[in-house]
């Protein structure tokens, strides 16, 4: 140890090794009580429940593993997951890559009214996604929406955006605009925490914006485009309100186990299959954190610009 | 002082009780007289906008009970209130808003009081398909609030412009989809929303005898995709090949400017569609008419109903005689019930308002001047009985997806009967049903 007793023990302050030890849980205690009460404790219930079984006739009796078996071999719910993996692989890159390019693009000097840039792509999301299931709604409407209207005006058969081929790109196209805004930020923060004599070196030894872009900024974004990555994965194999609510324009394409997790939502609602609901959740987290680390493994073997 | 809104008499004694006890007495302590005084409160759970209206009249006219209304939801949200505390036992209303297809999936899971000994007097005041709604035997579980009988409102500008008499048979009414298509390929007979209103389904279903699901106790018989379902499927499915319904969700801005522009000739719609058209489509005022529900059999007429709910007493309640009163009371005196038509557009259920002049009569601007209400008290009282399944949301949802699924390529409507059928029999006997 080379600190001096003078700067470990400062004067006024008794008790001190104790206080200090504990003083990071007295700090913590807020979040570890919300914790406990909003997050732990509904996951222990609801994998309390999942072990039983509620039927009208009979009411609720023990059922062991039987549910996660059957999830195992439920074709509703691995449909749910594998039309969010097709939707997955379209929808995360065309995001992240839209919002890398508006981030980048904001960084350098020569954008005119930044702010008003950064506040538009950013807006979408802020607006709740009930509002922007209606706008996108009436946008894609097969009858009277703007884009039947001038296909119509020129004489041109108008898409259907809502029909079953169709849906999944709808509905990416609608994340996207929801959330490139969000990841945008995060991109334009990790930039503006590159120094800036990185740019200024790379430029008086030649580099082009190009190849600054790709062999400097690229390489020290690469955590923060990690974690959106994961963010996205989560996002997409949870994805509920805009399926849920595009329902009701478009209820010949999406049923109700369209997504895993309108499925659980369905069978607890409609079905009142609480238990089986709880067990489709629960391996549905499973899915998500086995997707996430699968990626983080990948990932860590491979970097760029190593 | 007393404030306004403190029924005089009664509390006023209370007050001048507790200041000469020195007011820091506590209720507990009171003499029973006088706690007896306090009204009895009883908790509705309502999303009838405006109840409070109705509500008061209740309370100014029972000084002995107080009704408390809370919006806990419309529909879905409500009955996973009602579910959670029915499993937790407790935090449940004394009254509670629950729509008629709905009733027996409650009484499943013994969710109601009998209020018979109270109800059954009033039996009498009601069309008898509706009172089956709310009723088994003698057995009455609530009180009927608004219905939907079935008739159908249709373009007569359209009609006109083609030259064709309004269809009084299901043949007819394929005929004339048939011909207004040929003549405009932007104008729909209707449109059929099979994947999104599986109630509107099985209100058409309704008049044909469609018995889905059985019960005798515990044991079920289910037959979905029986002849009838068949030879309903196979009409529709006709209409749809032909291209002359559409088959888009209703309910939506689209379809409400489909109805008001005439793309959709006609709207096979329930007792409180009048009013709701001539809120959505305020551009077609004057061009619609309303007509019976096209026939399968012209020799006997035949309706079914499409929407309506009932205030239902739970079976938990502490104020039994006090709740049936309040859901009684709310549906059978003239001062709420007439209210109702006046300022929730409610269709009615009494007969005594069905027969009114005032109501009956009435000649709306929107359907050019005729006595549309007419049209739907006739099938108000020709409604017959249905049997709803104990699980009945189960059943509209497995009725969405898999018409759902049919309309947009999956085989056709009698498959997605057949696989309904497959889906609702697993369901059954995964709950503990027998399934004969």
């Amino acid at each position: 140890m080379s600190n001096s007793p003078a700067a470990t023990k400062r004067p006024g302050r008794s008790g001190g090794f104790a206080s200090r030890k504990l003083a990071p849980y007295l700090f913590l205690t807020p979040f570890v009580l919300l914790f406990i009460a909003f997050i732990v404790a509904p996951l222990v219930y609801a994998f309390y429940m999942s072990l039983y079984r509620d039927t009208l006739v009979g009411g609720r009796h023990f059922a062991g593993a039987a549910s996660y078996i059957k999830v195992t071999g439920d074709a509703k719910f691995w449909g749910g997951v594998w039309n969010l993996v097709l939707f997955g692989v379209v929808q995360v890159p065309i995001m992240l890559g839209l919002a890398l390019l508006f981030a980048i693009v904001l960084d350098r000097g020569q954008v005119y009214a930044k702010g008003l840039f950064r506040l538009g792509f950013f807006l979408p999301y802020a607006v709740p996604s009930v509002i922007a299931t209606i706008i996108w709604g009436y946008l894609y409407g097969p009858n009277f929406g703007p884009f039947t209207q001038i296909a119509k005006a020129l004489s041109i058969p108008p898409p259907d955006f809502l029909s079953p081929g169709a849906m999944i790109f709808s509905l990416a196209n609608m994340v996207t605009w929801e959330y490139a805004g969000y990841n945008m930020v995060i991109y334009y923060a990790a930039l503006k925490a590159i120094p800036s004599d990185l740019a200024e070196a790379s430029r008086i030894d030649g580099a082009s914006s190009w190849q600054f872009a790709r062999l400097i900024q690229l390489p020290l974004l690469w955590p923060a485009i990690l974690l959106t990555i994961i963010f996205s994965i989560n996002g997409t194999l949870q994805l509920f309100n805009e399926p849920y609510l595009m329902r009701s324009l478009a209820s010949n394409t999406i049923n109700s186990s369209y997504t895993p997790n309108l499925y659980a939502y369905s069978l607890a609602t409609q079905g009142q299959q609480y238990g089986y609901a709880a067990a489709v959740s629960f391996v549905l987290g499973i899915v998500i954190a086995g997707a996430s680390y699968i990626f983080t493994l990948i990932t860590n073997r491979r970097r760029p610009g190593q | 002082m007393t404030k306004s809104f403190n029924p005089p008499g009664r509390t006023m004694q209370r007050r001048d009780f507790l200041k000469a006890a020195g007011a820091t007495v506590a209720v507990a302590a009171l003499p029973a007289a006088v706690r007896a005084a306090e009204p009895v409160k009883v908790l509705l759970w309502s999303w009838v906008p405006d109840l409070q209206l109705e509500v008061d009249q209740f309370n100014a006219a029972h000084p002995g009970i107080k009704v408390e209304l809370v919006n806990a939801g419309q529909g879905n949200p409500e009955y996973q209130a009602v579910r959670a505390g029915l499993k937790a036992g407790s935090g449940l209303p004394d009254v509670v808003q629950i729509e008629y297809q709905l009733m027996e999936t409650f009484r499943q899971v013994d969710a109601f009081a009998d209020i018979g000994q109270y109800a059954n007097a009033h039996k009498g005041e009601f069309p008898p398909g509706l009172w089956a709604q709310v009723s088994k035997g003698d057995v009455v579980n609530g009180m009927p609030q608004d219905f939907g009988p079935m008739a159908m409102l249709y373009h007569k500008d359209i009609f006109d412009k083609y030259g064709i008499t309004p269809p009084t048979t299901w043949a007819e009414y394929a005929e004339a989809g048939k011909k207004i298509h040929a003549a405009d390929p932007n104008v729909f007979i209707t449109d059929a929303p099979f994947g999104a209103n599986a109630d509107w389904v099985l209100g058409l279903l309704w008049p044909m005898g469609w018995k889905p699901v059985s019960r005798d106790g515990d044991k079920l018989v289910i037959n979905i995709n029986d002849k009838i379902a068949k030879g309903f499927a196979a009409y529709w499915q006709d209409l749809i090949n032909a291209g002359v319904v559409e088959t888009k969700p209703g309910f939506n801005n689209e379809w409400y400017t489909g109805l008001d522009s005439g793309r959709y000739a006609t709207w096979l719609a329930a007792g409180w569609g009048p009013l709701f058209l001539t809120s959505v489509a305020k551009t077609s005022v004057g061009k619609w008419r309303a007509a019976d529900l096209p026939q399968w059999d012209k020799s006997k007429f035949a309706t079914g109903a499409w929407g309506g709910s009932a205030l239902a007493v739970m079976k938990t309640t502490q104020h039994l005689p006090e709740a049936a009163e309040v859901a009684i009371w709310l549906n059978t005196d003239p001062a709420p019930t007439k209210l109702y038509t006046t300022k929730q557009n409610f269709f009615p259920c009494t007969n005594a308002l069905l027969s009114s002049p005032e109501w009956a009569g009435a000649k709306p601007e929107f359907f050019g001047g005729q006595e549309v209400n007419k049209v739907f008290a006739k099938s108000a009282a020709a409604v017959s009985t249905f049997e709803w399944s104990p699980f009945q949301d189960f059943l509209y949802q497995s009725m969405a997806d898999e018409f759902g699924a049919s309309i947009g390529g999956k085989g056709t409507l009698s498959d997605a009967f057949d696989r309904i059928q497959d889906a609702v029999v697993t369901y059954a006997k995964d709950q503990g049903f027998t399934v004969a």
